[in-house]
């Protein structure tokens, strides 16, 4: 309280000092005032803050739809992706994206990791704070590693996916950083790229990367039966499933707004634009399942708000509300259709996210080239989207934009996991996968034995012996 | 002349025993989760630097009843099934059943199957 009292009363002193002073005013325009400086760093630390929190909602929908008997090993690649991968970006990656050496015209960089953060004098983005910056950048690092979990649940060995997920947060997401948000060569096109806070960057890479995992392990035993016709195998916690999507969807209000680097007024526009997608990709998910399947199933309403939210993460600066409505929706339209796809073609994503996160980050990221009304500080002009009359340039732009990514991030990807594969292995035995990865992998069950009321029927401790430190 | 056969299988295996058996005829079955162990034994693991062991390992217990000249049939149907040739296949025992009777309609005996 008293905290909030201090502030509002530097704000008005501030205020005060501008209104009583009409040339400071004046300048204040050209020099941002210290209070403006403060709130934005504040302001993106805070968003920040709730992107890490995504990591816990991530953990949560794929350990509800996937089985009890993994749920250890879910939750440990879940918490190693955001410690091992913030890691890995920090030393490594962050440099690669945002390094002060540009490579390769564009395409590669260099820096040295995280050395300047505590140099006041450093670069800086904006009004932040190299030390605000790499917070940010480092939530949203772990976000793209996080997704591909999912897609290759029940039957990954553990150290293999920790390898990839060093390798995806240290090289394969900072080198796309680097061609667009980093100023590559999707920054210095005549007509740039645009995607304000990351439906290809972060979320389409995620999710290809998940498809080529996804493809490079084969299905978990017992989903294709003998008839080719894909089964279903449940996931065991359906709560688990909506509480983690509703913690995903406060943590977008970091992610979107958040990437407007300021704390200005385009930020409650932004967050109404998420809020709004959201809510559409998630009825629209509904209906398009309930007409098709009989029943509304409610872990594809979840995935649907996941979708819209997706979706609106790329156009979020540059379109109109009501758009966010109809980009949002049809996200969660594309999604249902997206899985079933999926499922046919014998790729086995127990998740949904190369549905939620490839495809659909593809979708919001062209949608851009359809209704972008307003600039977004990347498309340098207004009105540039085909139905507001700016014609098919930022499509071609946009077009090349995520064919480019899409055929680097998961040929990389492809190419890393059939590494993987002929070295250390990708998959577990077959013994493994059907006894359950938590007590081979990890030596313990994810539920004791003795919680939710279950006897602790046939388990016993021998504690004689600690291992020695 | 009706039995019991009792079986205790591999979970995973259910699913192939569950085909097999409605290849054989059979139409209702009971079907619980179980822990059990048999000379395969257990193993060691360790928890936060303290060791225990792992002596029961999940099972499916199903069981059907069945006339008597059915049984041999049933039980071939199962063990063929649900064998993998590796350790902790499981078991199949039948007993005679001295009563049986279906609850809805009365019907008792081998009307009742």
């Amino acid at each position: 309280m008293k905290r909030k009292l201090l502030i509002g009363a530097g704000l008005v002193g501030a205020a005060l000092l501008l209104l009583a002073n009409p040339a400071a005013a004046q300048e204040a325009e050209e020099v941002a005032p210290a209070s403006q400086i403060v709130l934005d760093n504040v302001f993106v630390f805070l968003c920040a803050i709730l992107v890490f929190f995504m990591q816990a909602g991530f953990a949560l929908v794929e350990a509800g739809l996937t089985r009890a008997k993994n749920v250890s090993n879910i939750f440990m690649k879940n918490l190693m992706d955001g410690m091992a991968g913030i890691l890995a970006f920090a030393l490594v990656g962050y440099g690669i994206g945002f390094g002060g050496s540009e490579l390769l015209g564009g395409w590669f960089g260099f820096g040295f990791g995280i050395s300047g953060i505590e140099d006041p004098a450093a670069a800086q983005v904006l009004n932040l704070s190299p030390a605000t910056f790499f917070f940010f950048q480092a939530a949203f690092a772990a976000v793209a590693a996080t997704i591909v979990s999912g897609a290759m649940a029940e039957r990954t060995k553990f150290k293999s996916y920790f390898i990839y997920s060093l390798v995806i947060t240290a090289v394969l997401y900072p080198t796309v950083l680097r061609w667009t948000w980093g100023g590559g060569w999707l920054a210095q096109l005549d007509i740039p790229f645009s995607d304000f806070a990351g439906s290809t960057i972060v979320h389409a890479t995620g999710g290809w990367a998940a498809l080529a995992g996804a493809i490079v392990l084969g299905p978990r035993l017992g989903k294709y039966g003998k008839d080719g016709k894909p089964r279903a195998i449940p996931g065991h916690n359906v709560p688990f499933v909506v509480l983690g999507a509703l913690i995903l969807f406060i943590g977008w209000f970091g992610f979107n707004p958040g990437s407007e680097l300021a704390a200005d007024n385009l930020v409650p526009q932004l967050a109404v634009k998420t809020l709004l997608a959201a809510c559409a990709g998630a009825v629209v998910a509904m209906i398009v399942n309930w007409a098709r399947d009989g029943k509304p199933d409610v872990t594809m309403a979840a995935n649907g708000m996941l979708a819209g939210l997706v979706a609106i993460t790329a156009p979020v600066g540059a379109v109109e509300t009501w758009a966010a409505l109809v980009i949002g929706g049809i996200g969660g339209a594309i999604v249902v259709l997206s899985v079933s796809f999926f499922d046919r073609m014998r790729v086995d994503d127990p998740v949904g996210a190369i549905s939620v996160h490839g495809v659909v980050g593809t979708w919001g990221t062209l949608s851009i080239a359809l209704f972008a009304r307003y600039d977004d500080a990347f498309l340098g002009r207004e009105d540039a989207g085909l139905f507001y009359g700016g014609g098919i340039d930022q499509l071609s732009t946009q077009a090349l934009f995520v064919g480019v990514h899409f055929v680097f991030v998961f040929g990389a990807a492809f190419l890393l996991f059939q590494a993987i594969k002929a070295t250390v292995g990708l998959r577990v035995t077959e013994e493994e996968e059907l006894a359950g990865l938590d007590v081979e992998e990890h030596g313990h069950m994810g539920y004791a034995p003795d919680a939710g009321g279950s006897s602790s029927l046939g388990t016993s401790s021998s504690s004689t012996k600690p291992v020695s430190v | 002349m009706l039995h019991l056969v009792t079986a205790v299988i591999k979970p995973h295996k259910l699913d192939d025993v569950k085909e097999a058996l409605k290849g054989v005829g059979v139409q209702g079955m009971t079907v619980s989760e179980v822990k059990g162990f048999g000379r395969q034994g257990g193993h060691t693991e360790t928890y936060r630097g303290a060791e225990y062991t792992i002596d029961f390992v999940p099972k499916v217990k199903i069981e059907i009843v069945c006339g008597t000249e059915d049984a041999e049939k049933v039980a071939d149907a199962i063990a063929t099934a649900a064998q993998t040739g590796k350790i902790g296949d499981g078991k199949i025992w039948m007993t005679a059943v001295d009563r049986l009777a279906r609850i809805r309609t009365g019907e008792m005996g081998t009307d009742a199957v």
